[in-house]
């Protein structure tokens, strides 16, 4: 971004100007995550940075918040992770299953009704989180699946679905039907095709729709907290109590943890993503 | 029309028309069968349960199922004189029948809300039945007027008249800090006791700066973001998409301990000299820790359809303006600009409804004067367990919502919506 040596000085206070809003905006949006690690490093139980901490004295940084995350005692954790995951795998699934069908129908050029049916499946995805958790929860009340995982994970395809229609149908737009037609004319069932054709070209759509299901059900509290009983207790719930009540560094050793998480989740969005780029390029 | 003999035939002899409109059909039933197992999953457990919720919010039949008999013969009062021996008689047997089955002191709490003091003049009415002390034979309005001389005042009678309806709107005007009065009329509460409105307004005025901040924060770095080569955006853009797919706790609890007063945000003022060591700000549990903390959470939904629309403008179109003689701020003003306005309409719309029905950053970092109007639905929801007004304030939410929703979809179409 160097400017060229003409530049009125009008402009190039305007461009250094532009530049320090940039850096300031990127710091402001990255920054914070980082303030997260060295904290849960800390010996003390307090969530400032200790005098030790800031000379870098080794003693003021200890693993003692990782150590009480695992094997505290009567520590929540470990059920909520486990139950974190089961809930946000189980929904996946359902998500991919349902979205992909339906995308595969929205994308059909006979599909009647699209735009409202489309809007339908979206909604989701626009109506405030609250209003989402308070008809599921009357509905799951009603079912008998209040404060039950099925409940949950139900809960959760509902709200994971719309990031895999939007995303697969994207895929879909790219697609080139005509490799299905030959599969046709060669005689092949639809299952085939599908399975053998369709599938794999459209896959990487899938997988970062699966993405979107699995981070919106691993990191959804609003309508858990209105569904869960205390045998469903889930990671955001647990942090969400923590925050609340007592704030221990022990919430920052787990924040850690899903930071990294995260990062291998974007790591592989990216990847799938330029993948998905490229496949999508050939066919044109 | 075709005739006969020009119609055009399939192999098997039906005419290709008739084939044609056949296999259409066969395609449309197949596309929609393909659809319908989600269709099917979200009407029963998201569509109808909203719905739902609107028949909760205006359901009050409690009364009416309570006092049958009495508003059978009520039909014909016209509320303007003492009503008849024959409705005292059939509130008596009403009210005899709830007492029986425990279920008095609701029609109590509920005719209270109507007309202030009803709650303690059926208790005495109460403890008269409870004690067989009223004369089935004798005149029971006497009696009951006996009990207490505001049962000969008209105004708690026509209060049960007004809970008659099986349908009432009361709490959407409880929403919007208004009711109904003894004459019928819609009135507003009284000034000090106007929550609601502050909380309507104050969720909007968040909202709107909120996408504001965004609006200023995001178009510059999105606009950063589609114009350097792509080794170095690549890396950038990771700043923008590693907070998008962090956990929503890990980012308000980061705001926690930056805001906070022992924290390095105010660590950072007192060392440039800001503010004194002993006079740190409060910068949590207050407004400016809801506009700080939701404008770095909301920011990526701004910055990514805003780069995704930035990217697909050639950047010779603002250098012929420039060779044609414009300056700089004019090439961008009447030429980039106009180009981003689509990927301006979608980011501001999407951060607007996000922030609209934002719930877990205001109740953690919000305090008092940082509560949104979700705070206060979760609130009728879990404490008070007014389901009918948390519906009712969740369903006034949503209709805002979906007019923002309904403007989205005209600018933009819900499915130019892009991820990442």
């Amino acid at each position: 971004m160097a400017l060229p040596k003409y530049t009125e000085t009008r402009y190039r206070i305007w461009h250094y100007f532009y530049i320090s809003l940039c850096t300031f905006v990127f710091f402001f949006l990255i920054a914070p995550l980082f303030v997260i690690f060295p904290l849960s490093f800390n010996a003390e139980e307090f969530l400032v940075f200790s005098e030790g901490m800031k000379k870098l004295d080794p003693d003021a940084f200890s693993l003692r918040w990782y150590e009480e995350m695992i094997y505290g005692t009567k520590n929540p954790w470990g059920l909520a992770a486990k139950n974190s995951f089961i809930i946000a795998i189980f929904a996946t699934i359902g998500s991919i299953i349902l979205g992909t069908l339906a995308a595969l129908g929205l994308s059909s050029r006979h599909m009647p009704y699209k735009g409202i049916i489309m809007a339908t499946l979206i909604s989701p995805m626009i109506v405030p989180l609250i209003i989402s958790g308070v008809a599921i929860f009357f509905f799951m009340a009603k079912a008998g699946l209040a404060a039950t995982h099925t409940g949950i994970i139900f809960a959760h395809i509902v709200l994971g679905t719309p990031f895999v229609v939007i995303t697969v149908t994207a895929t879909l737009s790219g697609f080139d039907h005509s490799v299905t037609r030959a599969a046709s004319s060669l005689g092949s069932h639809p299952v085939n095709t599908f399975m053998k054709i369709t599938l794999p070209l459209i896959l990487p759509g899938v997988i970062s729709g699966g993405l979107f299901a699995f981070v919106t059900s691993f990191d959804e509290v609003v309508v858990v907290l209105f569904l869960a009983g205390l045998d469903n207790t889930t990671i955001p719930v647990q942090m969400w109590t923590g925050l609340r009540e007592q704030l221990s560094p022990t919430i920052l050793a787990v924040a850690t943890c899903l930071i990294i998480l995260s990062t291998l989740i974007l790591v592989t969005a990216e990847l799938l993503r330029r993948r998905s780029e490229r496949l999508r390029g050939i066919n044109r | 029309m075709s005739s006969e003999t020009q119609k055009i035939l399939t192999t098997d002899g039906v005419p290709l028309e008739v084939s044609l409109k056949k296999a259409e059909k066969r395609n449309k039933i197949k596309a929609f069968l393909l659809v319908a197992p989600l269709l099917l999953f979200l009407l029963i457990t998201y569509i109808f349960p909203i719905a739902e919720m609107f028949t909760r919010s205006i359901d009050d039949r409690m009364v009416t199922n309570m006092l049958p008999k009495t508003f059978k013969s009520m039909e014909k009062w016209d509320g303007k004189e003492l009503p008849s021996e024959e409705i005292f008689k059939s509130f008596y047997e009403d009210y005899k029948v709830l007492v029986e089955k425990k279920e008095h002191g609701k029609l109590g709490q509920r005719l209270n809300k109507e007309k202030n003091g009803f709650n303690s003049i059926l208790k005495r009415l109460f403890r008269k039945i409870s004690r067989n002390k009223i004369d089935e034979s004798a005149s029971i309005k006497e009696q009951i007027i006996g009990i207490h001389r505001h049962y000969s005042n008209v105004d708690y009678w026509r209060a049960i008249k007004r809970t008659a309806p099986p349908y009432t709107m009361n709490k959407y005007l409880k929403g919007m800090d208004m009711f109904l009065n003894e004459d019928g009329n819609i009135t507003q509460v009284e000034e000090d006791r106007r929550i609601h409105r502050i909380l309507w307004l104050r969720t909007l005025e968040i909202a709107l700066f909120v996408t504001i901040f965004c609006f200023l924060m995001g178009y510059p770095i999105a606009h950063l973001l589609a114009t350097l080569p792509m080794k170095y955006s690549n890396l950038l853009m990771i700043c923008v998409l590693l907070p998008f797919w962090t956990s929503l706790l890990v980012r308000t609890a980061s705001w926690m301990i930056l805001l906070q007063q022992q924290g390095l945000v105010n660590d950072f003022f007192v060392l440039i000299g800001l503010v004194s060591d002993d006079n740190r700000p409060e910068m949590m549990y207050n407004k400016v820790g809801t506009y700080v903390a939701m404008t770095q959470i909301l920011l990526p939904f701004m910055v990514l359809p805003l780069y995704s629309v930035m990217k697909t403008i050639s950047p010779s179109l603002v250098r012929a303006g420039k060779s044609l003689g414009g300056t700089p701020f004019t090439a961008f003003w009447k030429i980039y600009f106009p180009l981003t306005i689509p990927g301006i309409g979608a980011g501001c719309l999407l951060v607007f409804i996000l922030a609209i029905g934002y719930y877990i950053t205001p109740a953690l970092v919000g305090g008092a004067s940082g509560t949104l109007i979700s705070n206060q639905i979760a609130y009728h929801m879990k404490t008070t367990l007014d389901w009918s007004f948390a519906s009712a304030m969740g369903l006034m939410l949503l209709t805002g919502v979906m007019v923002v929703y309904w403007i989205y979809n005209k600018l933009v179409g819900v499915d130019n919506i892009k991820l990442g």
